[in-house]
């Protein structure tokens, strides 16, 4: 049985309450805690490192799956492989999420490394989300790292989310695209205290027609440091698009680091990245529908966040 | 129920926008009109709390507020719907509409509100209040949260900018609705011969000062005649 606080944890990464449906992998403390496999979904435990295979059929559709990773052991650290085989002409949505709870003096570290192989004309959905808790100095660490290749036709939608609780991040995605496939990656962040994340996100666009939106929308609190970067290539005829949007209070730092690449003449590339504060005509707004000012700023991060 | 007494605004360069104003609004639909940059937003602002007053008093109920916050104007009754309506990324109509109820409000709460101000409930219920809204759809939602709210002082300012001539029909329904089921005072600063014309009194602000207030049949004749006379110069030319 999962004790409260794991349980807590699943609910705020999966938003679950228990052991998923349908295919998973319950990953706790360091070791699996269970797994099931579904008709078209299989979950294979890797020999030679930790970490699994997960098999998705061809043609697949409408199925989950599940992978969450729970860590409530101060002191534990990791490094997880997991490889997503996605067969041509599937359409599923993967979540995977960490949540650690670390009550102890010691740094709790997790980094997944997730390597999308995404079939022909499939389509999956990826969410991502990380959280950490506890009342002791102990930091919570997660570095994970997404490779995504996707074959012709295929369409990825990555929604990475990490609001509260993890003291340092840095995360890789790295994408590659062949002829027609779409990616589009949506990141929410928000930092608070001492905390620091990085984000890091290459795209290589090769294939004719293919086309990528990486859109990151942070807040960042207290003392927070943040830095986006992103490098978008344009290999071939084909759009890129990164946005970066944060705000910023307290004394936190953000720095944005759009960078696209055109490497042929049919490439359409745009950046944008915006840093600011909260405006003070939409705090204004709220306040004159009865709203405190703590609360005005609650509401428009919330909603910016959403 | 809300007084001005000698108020006077200041920008923090030393402009003078508004200088000694003294108005006392006992009725229950004044309207405030006058020259673009005459300081009627200004006065509006002030009012609702986001501006303080360089000197003066400002009385709601026999109430001094000139010290009260923004929220507290708010929660003591002031409503004010902003002249440029304000954009928030990820924010939709009912969470706005939520929060100028107070309380989570039902879907088809939240839609009687935007039905009334002329929106199909059900497109926008779920859209955020960002940049693709156009302005007169802004202003519409502006002038819901302030119907949602129904206090006692409800400030428009120009509510009828952006707003086409076939809606602004339905604009009239929705203040006279307003003026029939809240017990409320309506302040609206306007341009709009229609809308003065169903006040029961309208304020006169030239050059930051109150140079007019009476009844539409003491205020119009002179107002529309000076309007009359400027047509008739630009004819002669
Ligand atoms: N914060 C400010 N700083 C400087 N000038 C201002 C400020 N706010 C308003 N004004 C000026 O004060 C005058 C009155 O503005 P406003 O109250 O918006 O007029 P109205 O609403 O009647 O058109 C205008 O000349 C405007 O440019
Ligand atoms: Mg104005």
């Amino acid at each position: 049985m999962m004790d409260s606080i794991q349980k807590r944890l699943l609910e705020q990464i999966a938003d679950l309450h228990d052991v998923p449906q349908g295919a998973y992998s319950l990953r706790v403390n360091g070791s699996l805690y269970g797994k099931n496999d579904s008709e078209n979904i299989s979950i294979v435990k890797k020999e030679d490192q930790p970490g699994i295979d997960i098999f998705i059929k061809p043609g697949t559709k409408n199925e989950s799956v599940h992978i969450p990773v729970l860590l409530s052991q101060t002191g534990l650290k990791e490094i997880v492989y997991n490889d997503f085989h996605i067969g041509e002409g599937c359409d599923v949505t993967i979540v995977a999420g960490c949540g650690i709870h670390n009550s102890g003096n010691a740094e709790s570290e997790h980094s997944g490394i997730h390597t999308f192989f995404v079939g022909k004309g499939a389509k999956i959905r990826y969410v991502e989300k990380h959280y950490g808790e506890g009342d002791g100095n102990g930091k919570n660490v997660m570095n994970p790292t997404t490779v995504v290749i996707q074959d012709e036709d295929s369409y990825m939608e990555m929604e990475t989310a990490q609001i509260k609780g993890v003291d340092s991040t840095r995360r890789k995605t790295e994408a590659k695209l062949a002829a027609g496939a779409t990616l589009v990656i949506k990141e929410k962040i928000m930092t608070h205290g001492e905390q620091f994340a990085e984000t890091d996100f290459t795209v290589d666009l090769d294939g004719e027609g293919c086309g990528a939106h990486v859109v990151s929308r942070s807040v960042a609190k207290d003392n927070s440091r943040q830095t986006f970067l992103s490098r978008v290539r344009g290999n071939n005829r084909c759009s890129g698009h990164t946005e970066c949007d944060a705000i910023i209070m307290d004394d936190a730092q953000v720095t944005a680091l759009p960078q696209i690449e055109a490497n042929h003449v049919d490439a359409a590339l745009i950046h944008e990245a915006a840093i600011g504060k909260i405006a003070g005509e939409q705090l204004i707004k709220l306040m004159t529908l009865g709203l405190s000012e703590k609360e005005a700023e609650e509401q428009i991060i919330n909603g910016f966040l959403k | 129920m809300l007084e001005l007494k000698n108020v006077s605004y200041q920008t923090e360069e030393g402009k003078e926008i508004l200088r000694n104003v003294s108005l006392k609004i006992d009725d229950r639909f004044v309207a405030v009109t006058g020259p673009n940059g005459s300081g009627k937003s200004t006065l509006a602002k002030l009012i609702a709390g986001i501006y303080q007053p360089t000197s003066g008093k400002i009385y709601l109920d026999g109430v001094d507020i000139t010290g009260m916050s923004i929220s507290e104007r708010a929660k003591n009754g002031i409503s004010f719907a902003f002249q440029q309506p304000v954009r928030f990324k990820g924010i939709t109509v009912k969470d706005l509409i939520s929060m100028a109820a107070g309380k989570k409000i039902s879907v088809s709460e939240a839609c009687s509100y935007l039905s009334e101000v002329g929106l199909c409930a059900k497109d926008y219920i779920n859209r955020e209040v960002d940049g693709s809204l156009s302005g007169g759809e802004l202003k519409r939602i502006e002038i819901a949260m302030i119907n949602v709210r129904g206090t006692k002082l409800s400030v428009f300012d120009e509510p009828e900018a952006g707003i086409d001539l076939w809606s602004f029909n339905n604009l009239i329904k929705v203040f006279r609705t307003m003026y029939e089921r809240t017990h409320g005072t309506i302040l609206i600063i306007s341009h709009q011969e229609r809308i003065l014309d169903i006040a029961d009194k309208i304020v006169v602000i030239a050059g930051g000062e109150v140079t007019a207030y009476g009844t539409k049949s003491e205020i119009l004749p002179d107002l529309l005649g000076a309007q009359a006379g400027c047509r008739f110069t630009k004819e002669a030319e």
